[in-house]
């Protein structure tokens, strides 16, 4: 049963055939035999997961009218609260901490009748593109448990890649579901920013951050953006506007007519030969579907990266000001007197990891008097000039693609040294980021020189998200007929059964 | 090739409310100055003219009716503190000496 999608799994709820009891243990039992190794979860919720199960089986067996990923389990990023379950981010600073509400999306979880099983592993505070700069340690990439999955919400992605859960929430700030949607062989949706609530999700870079689903199928990820989505007055900045039809759209899978713009700047030089390879051909399969090819020039995306590291961290060294240890986590050194200011520093000392440390420095610096011009002020004025890019370019075409990150899944280790390295990961999701616009990842096939899954980005303008699964869904279609089977089905077993 | 000393990292630090080892100041100033460089691309391109973006959606100030609604209660609020006393956060001290 768990390696069926969730729409699968929602259908056979629906005609009996199994309970959500019976679906979330089976779901339990996988995980207690298989994160042992890869480490998804830094949490898992057994009790409160069977109970919200039960629940909605007796609701069924009343009659009553659920909604369609009623009874499904999901992982849920540590990213976001939880009302009464550990909730850390990732971070050292936050451990044993319980959220005494729930964020806006959990509500919407919990209201649609979909089984939260557990918190997934993280970068801390969402920094970091492998995971491995979460405070608990890393996660493994089920495709080969010695690489990293990527990041940030690598363990969301590796729950879904490893069948512990059909469906988890990531969030994206950079890239952080796209990325390791796409080195996990699984996709991964970054939607619209201001299209699904920020309310409890813990803050990192306010104006890029975004909460987002994962899932095996392109359906199964818009079943779960269709349950999350929508206007919410707890948060300013959410868009207050009908949700896109994007279920519709995954349905329907159409793009005859469509104009597909490749950037650029986004492919060849810098971009893994298999990765190219496989884009490359997913290109020729579009337009063998009747989608017309064209190329776009986005001359300002080679600044995206540079922007991002400085946008980000600026905002983040605002935000992680709050981890003060007054109100809530960690406090260390509260003793002879110490005064307030001395605990403050010496517990952000101990509770901050060393990327979450060097970003709030670089942040401090590029908003200090004297530089501010310079550095954060030339950063939203390179944003304003990628905005206009993508402007121009969605003039010429309908969605935008590229390979989702220029390499595939890397050792664990190999990069936490380097961060430069480690950013450069990130070249070609940032923009969607920095626009504020849609973005999807999505299996294109296995790179030749390494066997490891390479991910296929699809972007879209603000608020038609739904094109995304138009793309999406069709692209999919025939990848699938072309290799005969999912791409999860060559993935090497990790033990247990599926 | 920009660089930042160990003192500058030490000053950035404080402002920063951080009290970092000598070893974490030492690494982040050898790190500091590749990190720059990468980030001061933004400056290669004539900026001239062009307005700063802050945030991606054309939003103005957002309202909602003046009803009071629920909020968290004072046990739910203290809930996750370190410290408490009297329904209050306990915090030490924050102006000096005690008498």
């Amino acid at each position: 049963m768990i390696n069926k999608t969730a729409a699968e799994m929602a259908q056979a709820l629906t005609k009996g055939e199994t309970s959500s009891v019976a679906l979330t243990q089976a779901h339990l039992d996988r995980i207690n035999s298989v994160d042992s190794k890869v480490k998804a979860f830094l949490h898992v919720d057994k009790d409160g997961a069977l109970a919200q199960a039960a629940d909605v089986d007796a609701k069924r067996a009343k009659g009553e009218k659920l909604s369609p990923l009623a009874g499904i389990p999901l992982a849920l990023k540590d990213i976001l609260a939880q009302k009464g379950v550990p909730t850390t981010a990732g971070s050292k600073i936050l451990q044993g901490w319980r959220p005494p509400y729930d964020s806006t999306v959990v509500a919407k979880l919990k209201a649609a009748g979909v089984v939260i099983v557990g918190k997934t592993n993280m970068d801390e505070f969402a920094m970091g593109s492998s995971t491995e700069n979460s405070g608990y340690g890393p996660t493994f990439n089920p495709w080969d448990l010695t690489r990293t999955p990527g990041g940030s919400s690598g363990g969301s992605a590796a729950a879904v890649s490893s069948f512990q859960t059909p469906l988890a929430i990531g969030s994206d700030t950079g890239g952080s579901i796209r990325q390791p949607a796409a080195l996990t062989g699984i996709v991964g949706v970054r939607p619209t920013y201001g299209a699904v609530s920020r309310y409890g999700l813990i803050a990192y870079s306010s104006s890029l951050d975004q909460a987002g689903p994962f899932g095996r199928t392109v359906l199964d990820t818009a079943l779960l953006h269709e349950v999350i989505a929508g206007h919410d007055a707890h948060d300013a900045t959410s868009i207050n506007a009908a949700v896109p039809a994007v279920v519709a759209a995954a349905k329907s899978g159409d793009v005859k007519g469509l104009k597909i713009g490749v950037i650029k700047q986004l492919q060849g030089e810098g971009y893994q030969k298999g990765v190219q390879t496989r884009f490359d051909e997913s290109l020729k399969l579009l337009a063998s579907l009747g989608a017309e090819i064209v190329e776009v020039d986005c001359p300002n995306f080679e600044y995206a990266l540079a922007a991002y590291y400085l946008i980000a961290p600026s905002e983040a060294s605002s935000n992680l000001a709050r981890f003060d240890a007054m109100r809530y986590g960690l406090r260390v050194g509260d003793k002879d007197g110490a005064s307030a200011e001395a605990v403050m520093n010496i517990t952000r000392d101990a509770g901050f990891g060393r990327e979450v440390k060097r970003r709030i420095i670089l942040g401090t610096y590029a908003l200090s008097s004297g530089y501010y011009d310079a550095y954060y002020g030339s950063a939203q004025k390179i944003r304003t000039l990628i905005i206009e890019d993508y402007a121009k370019a969605f003039a010429k075409a309908d969605v935008l693609v590229s390979p989702t990150a220029p390499t595939t899944a890397y050792k664990i280790g190999e990069k936490v040294d380097d961060p430069m390295a480690m950013y450069l990961g990130d070249v070609a999701t940032i923009p969607v980021n920095l626009a504020g616009i849609c973005g999807m990842s999505l299996p294109a096939g296995l790179a030749e020189e390494d066997g490891l899954p390479v991910g296929f980005q699809i972007m879209a303008p603000a608020m038609q998200d739904q094109r995304l699964y138009q793309v999406g869904a069709a692209l999919e279609a025939e990848l699938i007929s072309k290799w005969g089977a999912p791409i999860l089905s060559k993935a090497p077993s990790i033990g247990g059964a599926t | 090739m920009s660089s930042l000393s160990r003192d500058d990292v030490a000053k950035l630090a404080g402002l920063a409310r951080i009290e970092m080892t000598e070893d974490e100041l030492v690494e982040l100033s050898s790190q500091f100055g590749m990190i720059l460089d990468a980030v001061a691309r933004v400056q290669e391109v004539n900026l001239d003219g062009v307005k700063p973006t802050s945030h991606p959606q054309p939003m103005l100030n957002i309202t909602r009716p003046d009803v009071v609604e629920p909020s968290l209660s004072p046990e739910d609020a203290l809930s996750g503190a370190p410290a408490q006393e009297d329904s209050r956060f306990r915090v030490p001290q924050i102006l000096g000496e005690a008498e």
